[in-house]
């Protein structure tokens, strides 16, 4: 039964392993808007039809 | 026709002529032309995520040409290098998803912008672009041109990027960890049987449990000990002492078990409560981050404004580059900076911002003019007399009210009650310790720490955080936004209430419009109406709304003489609208009232006067008020209004009249020398002062995304006859929480009750612990919600 010296410490890690990802995630800003994201995923679809036909990029107002 | 809606802006389409593009319909050329641009750049889908998304885009020419003053721009700027540059701009028409996609594919419409993201809830946008391919005024333009025109003021110029405070999720963070690993270590010993293999790990566990516990102390409870040291520190008992001395107590005792091999400690509620305390403050702060609560006039002034040079030279400055001498040139609708002399021959001036007062006035040239006001007119020229920050708006700031960080100079519900909390805990404590020493010293000991434990004000501390978070989305939802949850608590404590006029309990949309006169013929109506089509007068709009629709005529020789009136042909009838000087009328410039008069082929027939439009509900709401709280009203008008409030409104009311704005705030200071706990309803800047000394400052609001002055609250303009509504709710929020504070005193009897027997075994604690936790969170909030149900039936 001692190899549960060895589990727990492998839970205990995988668990040190979620909490750092979860810390990197509120660093890198991802907690600070949590609408945009949400509404921003339903647009990719968008994005992929129109890149494929290539669109003129031409700047429209110049004053 | 009419009921024609601009595929673009979906407003109703009335021009006669038809404005089409791609078989649909637009209200007007400028909402034709962003469609063009999105159809051209295959980006039509923008009209897909939501109906008729758009704004129709104003005319901006020159308004942004301060962005070529490089200065500035890199004031304005994030992050500045090389080929890369960032910014963040506000843009308060973000309000659906199709904004959101059209912001955000900005590179498809314009060469150098690399990505742009959008921030919904900031409606903010942060570009990323190419400085040497597109200027940061090309893209400005852009935005503008598509709708979207960002709100750039002084407030941009000089904040720097602000660091979000993100040490509260992380202590969240921490804290949940800590308590999920503890609660599945800690399973085993809930089962206390001597087993072979129990005993054999007991130690392994007990030290790994007490190693998780180590970052929740430390790091986590924290807050708690600043807090609760900072309290001491200033003499005054709040309900943060009772909470640090019991985690601090909570977490020795527990280790002492453990090292004594008493037994397993406490440590599974110990960060349980931790990490509860911590999600009821996260619950708390709800904020509204597309609103500003801390706004002065640096976010109403613009950032730069254009000065002539003594060469004769145009150029952009900086507005706190000006001085004393300069000649400023000042474009329509641009908004005055300082206080000057005007050098131009006649303007207008919409003082609207600073006094509440919709109607313009007029200024001729060597009249004052002064900061605050938006230029009406032609272009003007004018010459400074006082820099930015002398000028006469401008000084209410330096009062003191708006230097010193306003400490919260109150004690909340939860403070008070901790006052009594706290010694009869600790006398608790000391009796039982007291009564134990004789009989065994060890218990004595273990009943001393187990009742500062279990009586640890775990579910006082939640009760508030929970109750005035949720409270706070109450409210939000019914477009009353506080600042934060202590405001609920100031709400539920006024007893005067002062409300401005101008703006506050009249309405700036629309006006009574009576007329008085001669009777005028249908003819004439018609060709009046169609006279003030042309014009962009407020009070001509006023007028051309209030008239009935008729057809279009031929208007010939129309002519506005700014500050007087307009004059046009119709059908061979010459007609003058205008003030009572244009027409030559003078002895009636001496009543106080705001009229329009009519002449047609030379003969006066009467005038259309505009009275002031009270808010909808307003008597009610008054009469509602009135029984529990005394009703002031505070103007900056003269007394014109006076009679027509007095008859209006209940008796008691009582109305002043010719305050400027510092005489508001000194009003409120008075009031609260006298004790009253006063709510200041205001709009304008002039009630800034009043707003920032009343005890609640709620400022009322036509468009809550912008303009509105510091305050602890902001109500939107919709809404504003629930104020009775929100204050009696605020009032039941305190006493949910005072029945609330009696559940969790009748927990605490009975855990003291074990605890002090010398009963308190980890396991009771543990089921104690949750149980109240999760009964007061839920009792609060079921009662709030209930609560908000019911006084709006009641109401309605």
């Amino acid at each position: 039964m001692s190899v549960i010296y060895l589990l727990i410490p492998i839970s205990i890690v995988l668990a040190i392993g979620f909490f750092i990802a979860f810390i990197r995630a509120v660093k890198s800003g991802q907690y600070d808007d949590d609408y945009t994201p949400s509404v921003r995923m339903l647009f990719d679809d968008e994005l992929i039809q129109s890149n494929v036909k290539k669109p003129k990029a031409e700047s429209q107002e110049n004053q | 026709m009419d009921a024609q809606k601009c595929f673009h802006c979906g407003l109703d389409i009335v021009k006669l002529e038809r404005i089409e593009f791609d078989t649909k319909d637009f209200c007007c050329n400028g909402c034709k032309t962003v469609y063009e641009i999105f159809s051209l750049n295959d980006m039509t889908c923008y009209y897909d995520f939501e109906k008729s998304p758009g704004a129709t885009p104003l005319d901006i020419k020159g308004k942004y040409d301060f962005l070529d003053n490089e200065s500035i721009v890199s004031k304005l700027l994030e992050f500045q290098e090389d080929a890369t540059a960032i910014v963040s701009l506000n843009i308060p028409h973000i309000h659906c998803s199709s904004c959101i996609w059209i912001l955000e594919n900005l590179q498809r419409l314009q060469k150098g912008i690399n990505s742009s993201q959008v921030n919904f809830p900031e409606k903010k946008v942060r570009i990323t672009f190419n400085p040497k391919i597109v200027s940061l005024k090309t893209i400005v333009n852009l935005i503008s041109s598509i709708g979207y025109e960002p709100y750039i003021s002084l407030e941009n110029y000089e904040t720097k990027k602000s660091t979000i405070d993100r040490s509260l999720t992380y202590k969240l963070g921490v804290a949940f960890f800590c308590f999920g690993n503890i609660m599945l270590l800690s399973f085993p010993e809930y089962f206390e049987v001597s087993e072979y293999w129990l005993d054999h790990y007991r130690g392994f566990f007990r030290w790994l449990i007490f190693a998780l516990s180590v970052p929740s102390f430390f790091y986590s409870a924290s807050g708690y000990y600043v807090s609760a040291y900072k309290s001491i520190k200033s003499g005054m008992l709040n309900i943060d002492i009772p909470i640090a001395l019991g985690i601090v107590i909570f977490f020795i005792r527990s280790t002492f078990d453990i090292v004594m091999n008493y037994g397993s400690g406490f440590f599974d509620s110990l960060t349980g409560l931790i990490f509860f305390m911590l999600l009821g403050k996260m619950f708390q702060i709800k904020t509204y981050s597309f609103l500003s609560f801390e706004r002065d006039f640096k976010s109403y002034f613009p950032i730069a404004i254009t000065k002539i040079n003594s060469n004769n030279s145009e150029e952009s400055v900086p507005i706190y580059d000006i001085q004393k001498g300069d000649r400023l040139v000042i474009r329509n609708q641009e908004l005055i900076p300082v206080d000057g002399i005007l050098i131009s021959e006649k303007t207008e001036i919409d003082y609207s911002f600073v006094t509440g007062e919709a109607i313009p006035i007029t200024k001729k040239s060597g009249d004052k003019v002064f900061a605050g006001g938006k230029q009406m007119g032609k272009i003007i020229e004018m010459e400074v007399l006082q820099s930015v920050s002398q000028s006469y708006l401008t000084q209410l700031w330096s009062n003191a009210i708006f230097q010193k960080n306003v400490e919260q100079h109150h004690k909340t519900i939860t403070d008070k009650i901790s006052r009594y909390f706290t010694p009869i805990l600790l006398l608790i404590a000391f009796a039982g310790f007291g009564y134990w020493i004789f009989i065994d010293a060890n218990i004595a000991f273990n009943v001393f720490t187990a009742v500062l434990i279990v009586a640890c004000p775990c579910a006082l501390a939640l009760t508030a955080p929970f109750t005035f978070g949720n409270v706070l989305r109450i409210l939000g939802k019914q477009k009353f936004y506080l600042k934060n949850a202590i405001v609920i608590e100031q709400l539920a404590k006024v007893d005067t209430i002062v409300f401005d006029k101008t703006g506050t309990i009249t309405t700036n949309k629309k006006s009574n419009i009576t007329y008085e006169g001669k009777p005028l013929s249908e003819e004439n109506c018609i060709a009046i109406k169609n006279v003030l089509r042309a014009s962009n007068h407020p009070l001509s709009r006023m007028l051309y709304d209030f008239l009935l629709e008729a057809n279009r005529l031929n208007v010939m020789d129309y002519e506005e003489i700014v500050g007087k009136g307009i004059q046009a042909k119709i059908d061979g009838d010459f007609i003058q609208i205008g003030s009572a000087s244009f027409l030559g009328k003078l002895e009636e410039n001496s009543i106080q009232q705001t009229a329009v008069h009519i002449m047609i082929n030379e003969v006066y027939l009467g005038k259309y006067i505009f009275n002031n439009q009270y808010r909808e509900g307003l008597v009610s709401l008054f009469n509602n008020l009135k029984a529990n709280y005394q009703i002031k009203i505070l103007s900056g008008d003269n007394e014109g209004e006076r009679s027509t409030l007095e008859a209006m409104l209940p008796k008691g009311v009582e109305l002043i009249f010719n305050q400027k704005p510092e005489q508001k705030l000194e009003f409120i200071k008075k009031l609260q020398e006298e004790g009253k706990n006063v709510m200041m309803v205001g709009d304008g800047l002039n009630d800034a002062g009043a707003l920032a000394q009343s005890n609640v400052g709620v400022s009322i609001s036509e468009n809550v995304n912008v303009f509105s002055p510091a305050c602890d609250a902001i109500l939107d303009a919709s809404e504003f006859e629930k104020l009775g509504y929100f204050l009696r709710l605020s009032k039941k929020s305190i006493s949910v929480i005072k029945m609330s504070f009696a559940l969790s005193l009748l927990y605490n009897v009975v855990g003291l009750s074990f605890a002090i027997t010398g009963n308190l075994s980890p396991i009771i604690a543990a089921i104690i612990m949750p149980l109240s936790t999760v009964t007061i969170v839920s009792f609060v909030t079921l009662m709030s919600n209930f609560y908000s149900k019911k006084l709006k039936f009641k109401n309605f």
